[in-house]
């Protein structure tokens, strides 16, 4: 009985906070807190070596060329309408190379597609066969070179959001996923990123 | 009585600190959660580009690093300051980038392999010349998801 009166002594608990402090001061140093940030690409599979490289055959009007030269001036346009541009210029080029609005002869070609929605109807848009060669230097810099990508990432976001705006009411990163697709179908990233030109000095 | 009490008790009592754990507690709560674990350490110096069209990089565990940059500065008087590659935890050439893929790959599940992600961090002021070897090497590899590593900016 008289055993049983005895009261366990509480757990000291002054120590705790210096206990959480240490694991605190821990995760403080061994963690980094910045997220990866970047432009996402797809490269080119690699074709068979022993095979004979075929260029793929692209129609001139539907080849647009971004050359980046080795101090970061930007010459772009069509194979027969080159011109030097800034880079603030590039978006707009990009996107009307793109879109083609006017139906210029001289601008890539349209080729209507189908697309199912996901409420079962169909949707037909007019997808633009344009393919957009990027080709820099061994002497680029590479933040030249990711300006350059940037800006056409925007002409062709721009150009998302115009669509998806006009055919589902809201901009591209608010949409559904499957409406997403629908419209990456609709206006794909053409970017062909050659390999770089060996300029001899 | 009520006088002499008035007159000793002057201090303030003291602040409890019973509920300081909690408060570190949800301090350190809040780190575990929002932090990711270093992983390797860094033997090259980047500044990366800037971009504004960036996107987060999802899916830490698919996701292997290639950086290129000049070595660092406890390392330039052994490897100069010509910019170098760094796979894991040392400097190697593009010819090892193969090998590198392959291991990564082999680390993720059967599932994962097709969604494997490569991201390069380069210096800004690196050459385009040593970027496209290394594309040319992950082409070969077969890694063709790869990812720009750009800081986010607000434009011109």
């Amino acid at each position: 009985m008289a055993s049983n009166k005895r009261k366990v002594p509480e757990v000291n608990s002054s120590s705790q906070a210096d206990i959480a402090f240490s694991l605190l001061i821990f995760f403080l140093v061994a963690t980094t807190m910045n997220t990866d940030t970047g432009l996402a690409r797809m490269l080119p599979p690699m074709p068979p070596e022993n095979q004979q490289q075929e260029d793929i055959k692209v129609k001139e009007r539907n080849l647009f060329l971004v050359l980046i030269s080795g101090n970061g001036a930007i010459m772009a346009g069509t194979p027969n309408n080159q011109e030097i541009i800034d880079l603030r210029q590039l978006t707009e080029k990009a996107k009307e190379f793109v879109l083609n609005p006017y139906n210029d002869e001289n601008l890539p070609e349209m080729k209507e597609e189908e697309f199912d929605l996901p409420d079962g109807s169909k949707w037909v848009y007019p997808v633009s066969q344009g393919v957009i060669s990027l080709q820099t230097t061994r002497d680029t810099g590479y933040q030249a070179y990711i300006q350059v990508q940037n800006e056409l990432t925007r002409a062709f976001n721009e150009i998302r959001d115009a669509v998806a705006e006009t055919k589902f009411g809201a901009k591209f990163a608010d949409l559904p996923e499957e409406q997403r697709a629908i419209v990456t179908k609709a206006v794909p990233l053409k970017i062909s990123e050659a390999e770089p030109r060996n300029i001899k000095k | 009585m009520a006088v002499m009490n008035k007159k000793g008790k002057k201090e303030l009592p003291a602040i409890s600190t019973s509920s300081l754990p909690d408060v570190i507690y949800m301090i350190l709560f809040f780190f575990m959660v929002s932090t990711t674990m270093r992983d390797q350490e860094l033997l090259v110096r980047y500044k990366l580009p800037e971009a504004t069209e960036v996107q987060k990089l999802e899916k830490k565990s698919l996701v292997s690093y290639i950086h290129i940059g000049q070595p660092s500065l406890s390392m330039q008087a052994k490897f100069g300051t010509a910019p170098r590659i760094q796979l894991n935890d040392s400097y190697k050439t593009t010819k090892d980038i193969l090998d590198f893929v392959a291991a990564e790959r082999d680390q993720l599940s059967e599932a994962d392999r097709a969604l494997m992600t490569v991201c390069l961090k380069a210096d800004g002021m690196t050459k385009m010349g040593i970027v496209t070897d290394v594309k040319q090497e992950l082409r070969r590899a077969n890694a063709l998801k790869i990812n720009y590593a750009a800081a986010k900016s607000l434009g011109y």
